[in-house]
C-alpha cells in the first residue's frame, strides 16, 4: 500500500520566483515595470540635460502670449492680437471642422458608391469598382493635391464671372442656380442670414448664436415628441392589433415646427455677388479648406464603400428568405432583419475611417489650411521654438480626439453585441 | 396494369423535333444587355447615366492624351508643339519632364553612376522574400534573407563594409550565446543572448572597426540620406520600417494578449497611443524632438530617425493584426499546447504563431500598403518623396514651372500598380491560406 504524503515542505526559495508558475508572472511583471520606468526615466534624463544645455525649460506659458499671426478660417473670432492658446483652439475647431465635413461627405459617397457597386448593372458595377480600386491604391495626399492644383489652375478667377456689357455673356458661369461660384482664389457659397435673429450670447469663448440654440432647442423637442407619437402608436397596436397612421403626424411633428422658427426668424440665402473683383455676400470659402475636404472625401468615400459593401454581402441570403418565408414584407425585412445585423458589421470599421480621416485631416500642411498642426504644430511652434511643449500638446489633443471616437464605438459595439451564452 | 402497350396507342412520334432557337431576346447580345443594363427602369436610367460619364471623361481626357509631347525641353517647348500639331487652344500632355526626370522620380539625388546599387537592393528584394513567401523552396537560402538587410543597407548607403559586419557579428554572437548558454541555462542563455551584442556593439566595434579599415580597406562609394529621394526613399522607408516592426509587433501583440497585468497595461498604451495620433505628427518627433529624448550631442541620420518612428508607429498597427490572428484561433489549440506540457515560448513558436501569422498575412499586406502611402508623408520632414518633394523640386525650375498632372499622373500610376498588386496578392493568399472550407 502506498501511503500518500505531502511534498516535503522546503519553504520559500528564491528560484521559485523563475521555476514556480505562481510567482513568475509577478517576476515578471516587475522586471518589465522596472525596465519600462528605467527606459522612461532615462528619456526624461536625456531632456532635461539637453533642455539645460540648450537652455530651455518646460513650460506652457507661451499659450498666454500673443499669437501675432492671422488665420484665414475661424470659426470663433480671432485676431492676431489674441494669445497663441486662442489660435490653438481655432485650429483645433478648424481639424474638427474639416473632419465633421468630410464625415459626412464621404458616408454619403462611400454608401452610395457602396450599394452601387453591388448593383447588378454591369456598367455601373465595373465604374464603382474603378473609383473604389483608383482610389484606394493612391496615397491621399496625392488627392488632395490634384484637387487643390484643379482648384488654382483650373478654375477661373472671379473676374471671368463678371457678365461682359457688350455680348451680355460671361466667360464663367455660376452652378446651382447662380449660387455658388468656384474660382481659382476660393469658392463662393450663399450665406446663411436671419433678418428678424435673436443675436448672440457673448462668452469669453465664442458667442453662441441664440438662434442657433433656438432651432437646437425646437429640433430635440420634435425628435421627442416624435418618440412619444410612435410609442403611442406601438401601444395602440399591440392593444387592437391595428396600427395608426403615424407618418404624416410624423412629418408635421419633426419639420413643422422646425420651419415654423426659421420663417419666424426670417431665415434665408443669401448668394454670393461679384462686387468689382470679388464675390461678395455669401460666404466665400478658401481653396486649401476645399482641397482639403474634396480630397479626404474622396479618398475616404472609397474605403466606406468597401465597407458597405462588405457588410451587404455578410448578411447571408438565409436571412431574407427566412424573412420572406415569415411573411414580412420586402421594407420591413430590410428594416428589421437586414439592417441591424449589416450595421452591426459596418460601423465599427466604418468609426475607425472616421478616425483615420480625422487624423489624415493634418495633411492640411500640404495646402496651407491652418488646421491644429498648421497653428500648434506650425506657426506657433516656429514662433516660440518649444517644440517639445507643442507638439506634446499637439499629440494630446489627437489622442484625446481619437479616444474620445473609439469610446464612443466601444459603448455602440457593447449596445449592439449578439447576446451570447 | 400493363395493358396499354404503345401499339394501342393511335399515333407515336418516333423521331425527335429539333430544338428550336432560343427568342431572339433570350440569347446572345440582347439577353446579356437586357440583363445586365436594362433589367429594369432603374437599371435603364443608371446605364445611361454611366455611359454619359464615361462619355465625359473620355471627351475631356482623350484629346489630352492625344496630344502627348515626349520630346521637350521645357512646358513651353511643349506648348508651342501642341500648339503647332494640334491648332491654336489645344492643350495636350507633356511627358517631356517624365523623360527627362524620370530618375529623380525614382531615385531622388542619388548618384546615377551608383544607380546599379538600389536597383540590385531591389531585384535582391525578392530573392530574400522568395523562401519566406514560398515554403517549398531549399531552407539554406533563409540565410539569406537573413543577411539581406545588412546587405541591403551597405550597397545603399555605401562606405565601408565593416561596420555592417560588426553589426551582423553582434547577432551571431548573440545567437552564439543563446545555443552556447542554453546547455546550462536557459535564464542565463536569454539575458546573455541581449547583454553580449549590446556590451560587443558597446565596447568592442570601435577598436575593432578601426583596425580592420586599416588591414582590410573594402568600402565603395558612400551615399548620403540627403541624396536619397522619390520611389527608392518611398520603398527604403516602407519595407524597412515594416521589416523592423513585425518583431517589435509580434510582442506587443502577445503582450496585449496576455495575462499579466503590467505587461498588457503598457502594450496598450503603447498601442493605443500611437494609434491615436497622426503619422505626421510622429514625423516631426522624429524631426525635431527624437534629439530631446537622447543623450545629449547625439545625432544621426534624418531617414533613420523617421525609419524609427515608421517603425513604431507600423509596430502598433501590426500588433492588431496579429491580435486578431491571435484572437482567431481556437480555444483549443492553445489548450492543446498546454496539454502537451509545453511552455509559454515553446507554445508560441510551436502551435501558436505559425497558424497566427498565417492568418494574419493580408492584414500584414494591407498594414503595407498603407505604409507605403503614407511614406509620402515624409516631405513634410524635408525630405523627397516621390509625390511632393521630387515634383516641387522639378517645378522650381524655370522650364518646368506649373507643370502638374503629367508628375501627379506618372506617380499615381506607379503607386497604383505597386499598391494594387499587392492587394491582389494578398486576396489570393487569404484565398490559398484559407483552412475551413466553406
Amino acid at each position: 500500500m502506498a501511503t500518500a504524503s505531502d511534498a516535503p515542505n522546503q519553504g520559500f526559495r528564491l528560484s521559485q520566483l523563475i521555476y514556480d508558475t505562481r510567482y513568475r508572472s509577478l517576476t515578471i511583471q516587475v522586471v518589465v515595470f522596472i525596465l519600462v520606468m528605467g527606459g522612461m526615466a532615462w528619456l526624461i534624463d536625456n531632456t532635461v540635460q539637453n533642455l539645460q544645455q540648450l537652455g530651455k525649460d518646460f513650460n506652457f506659458g507661451f499659450l498666454f502670449n500673443r499669437a501675432g499671426y492671422d488665420i484665414g478660417q475661424q470659426l470663433i473670432p480671432y485676431t492676431n492680437d489674441s494669445t497663441h492658446g486662442r489660435a490653438m483652439l481655432v485650429g483645433l475647431l478648424n481639424t474638427l471642422w474639416v473632419s465633421l465635413l468630410g464625415c459626412v461627405a464621404a458616408t454619403v459617397l462611400g454608401i452610395v458608391i457602396g450599394v452601387l457597386r453591388l448593383s447588378n448593372n454591369w456598367l455601373v458595377g465595373r465604374l464603382m469598382t474603378v473609383y473604389v480600386e483608383i482610389f484606394r491604391n493612391i496615397p491621399v495626399l496625392l488627392w488632395i493635391l490634384v484637387a487643390l492644383a484643379f482648384l488654382t489652375e483650373v478654375t477661373p478667377a472671379p473676374a471671368a464671372y463678371r457678365v461682359n456689357a457688350e455680348t451680355g455673356e460671361a466667360q464663367a458661369s455660376m452652378l446651382l442656380f447662380d449660387n455658388v461660384a468656384i474660382t481659382n482664389r476660393y469658392t463662393a457659397v450663399p450665406a446663411a442670414e436671419f433678418t428678424r435673429g435673436l443675436g448672440a450670447i457673448e462668452t469669453p469663448l465664442a458667442p453662441i448664436s441664440l438662434n442657433f440654440l433656438a432651432l437646437a432647442a425646437v429640433v430635440i423637442a420634435s425628435i421627442w415628441f416624435n418618440r412619444r407619437l410612435v410609442a403611442n402608436a406601438n401601444k395602440v397596436q399591440e392593444t387592437t392589433g391595428f396600427r395608426p397612421v403615424t407618418w404624416w403626424k410624423s412629418l408635421l411633428i419633426l419639420f413643422g415646427p422646425a420651419i415654423a422658427l426659421l420663417v419666424a426668424l426670417g431665415f434665408h440665402l443669401v448668394p454670393p455677388e461679384l462686387k468689382g473683383f470679388n464675390f461678395t455676400g455669401g460666404v466665400n470659402v478658401s481653396n486649401a479648406f476645399v482641397a482639403l475636404w474634396l480630397g479626404l472625401t474622396l479618398y475616404t468615400a472609397a474605403f466606406i464603400a468597401e465597407i458597405v459593401r462588405a457588410g451587404i454581402l455578410a448578411i447571408s441570403k438565409g436571412q431574407t428568405e427566412a424573412a420572406f418565408a415569415l411573411g414580412l414584407r420586402p421594407k420591413r425585412t430590410m428594416n428589421l432583419v437586414i439592417l441591424p445585423q449589416a450595421l452591426r458589421v459596418i460601423v465599427p470599421p466604418l468609426i475607425s475611417q472616421y478616425l483615420n480621416l480625422t487624423k489624415n485631416s493634418s495633411l492640411a500642411i500640404a495646402v496651407g489650411y491652418l488646421d491644429l498642426r498648421g497653428t500648434l504644430g506650425g506657426i506657433t511652434l516656429n514662433q516660440t521654438g518649444r517644440e517639445l511643449e507643442a507638439i506634446l500638446l499637439m499629440m494630446l489633443i489627437y489622442l484625446a480626439i481619437s479616444l474620445t471616437i473609439s469610446g464612443a464605438m466601444n459603448v455602440y459595439n457593447k449596445s449592439v453585441k449578439l447576446k451570447e451564452r | 396494369m400493363s395493358d396499354t402497350h404503345a401499339q394501342t396507342v393511335a399515333y407515336v412520334r418516333d423521331t425527335m423535333l429539333e430544338p428550336k432557337p432560343a427568342p431572339s431576346t433570350q440569347t446572345g447580345a440582347v439577353k446579356w444587355l437586357r440583363d445586365n443594363l436594362f433589367s429594369s427602369w432603374l437599371n435603364a436610367a443608371l446605364t445611361v447615366a454611366g455611359l454619359l460619364v464615361v462619355y465625359l471623361l473620355f471627351t475631356h481626357f482623350f484629346p489630352w492624351f492625344r496630344h502627348s509631347v515626349w520630346n521637350a525641353d521645357s512646358l513651353k517647348e511643349c506648348r508651342d508643339i501642341i500648339t503647332g500639331e494640334f491648332g491654336e487652344g489645344a492643350t495636350g500632355a507633356c511627358w517631356g519632364v517624365i523623360r527627362e526626370r524620370w530618375h529623380q522620380f525614382m531615385f531622388g539625388f542619388y548618384p546615377p553612376e551608383l544607380y546599379w546599387r538600389p536597383v540590385l537592393v531591389f531585384v535582391l528584394l525578392f530573392v530574400a522574400l522568395a523562401p519566406i513567401l514560398f515554403t517549398h523552396l531549399p531552407r539554406a537560402l533563409l540565410s539569406f534573407s537573413a543577411i539581406y538587410p545588412l546587405l541591403a543597407i551597405w550597397l545603399l548607403w555605401g562606405g565601408s563594409v565593416w561596420p555592417v559586419v560588426m553589426t551582423g557579428a553582434g547577432f551571431v554572437l548573440g545567437y552564439l550565446a543563446l545555443k552556447l548558454l542554453g546547455n546550462v541555462n536557459g535564464i542565463i542563455a536569454g539575458i546573455a543572448a541581449f547583454a553580449v551584442p549590446i556590451l560587443f556593439w558597446m565596447f568592442a566595434v570601435g577598436p575593432i572597426d578601426d583596425l580592420l579599415k586599416q588591414i582590410v580597406p573594402i568600402s565603395i562609394q558612400s551615399v548620403d540620406s540627403d541624396e536619397f529621394g522619390g520611389f527608392l526613399l518611398a520603398i527604403t522607408i516602407g519595407v524597412g520600417g515594416i521589416v523592423m516592426s513585425l518583431p517589435l509587433g509580434i510582442i506587443l501583440a502577445l503582450g496585449r494578449q496576455s495575462d499579466m497585468f503590467l505587461v498588457k497595461s503598457f502594450s496598450v498604451i503603447f498601442i493605443e497611443f500611437i494609434r491615436g495620433v497622426p503619422l505626421i505628427t510622429l514625423l516631426f518627433v522624429a524631426s525635431l524632438l527624437l534629439n530631446y529624448f537622447l543623450p545629449p550631442g547625439t545625432s544621426f541620420d534624418i531617414i533613420l530617425r523617421v525609419m524609427i518612428l515608421v517603425t513604431l508607429f507600423a509596430a502598433a498597427y501590426i500588433a492588431e493584426v496579429i491580435r486578431g490572428g491571435l484572437a482567431a484561433l481556437p480555444r483549443g489549440q492553445y489548450e492543446a499546447a498546454d496539454a502537451l506540457g509545453l511552455d509559454y515560448w515553446k507554445a508560441q513558436r510551436f502551435i501558436i504563431l505559425p497558424q497566427a501569422l498565417k492568418i494574419s498575412i493580408p492584414g500584414i499586406v494591407s498594414t503595407f500598403i498603407g505604409m507605403f502611402k503614407d511614406t509620402t508623408l515624409v516631405v513634410f520632414v524635408g525630405l523627397f518623396d516621390p509625390l511632393k518633394g521630387i515634383p516641387d523640386f522639378i517645378r522650381s525650375v524655370f522650364e518646368w514651372k506649373g507643370i502638374y498632372w503629367e508628375p501627379f499622373i506618372f506617380v499615381g500610376a506607379i503607386f497604383f500598380i505597386l499598391n494594387f498588386s499587392m492587394s491582389r496578392y494578398s486576396m489570393y493568399l487569404e484565398r490559398k491560406l484559407k483552412r475551413d472550407h466553406r
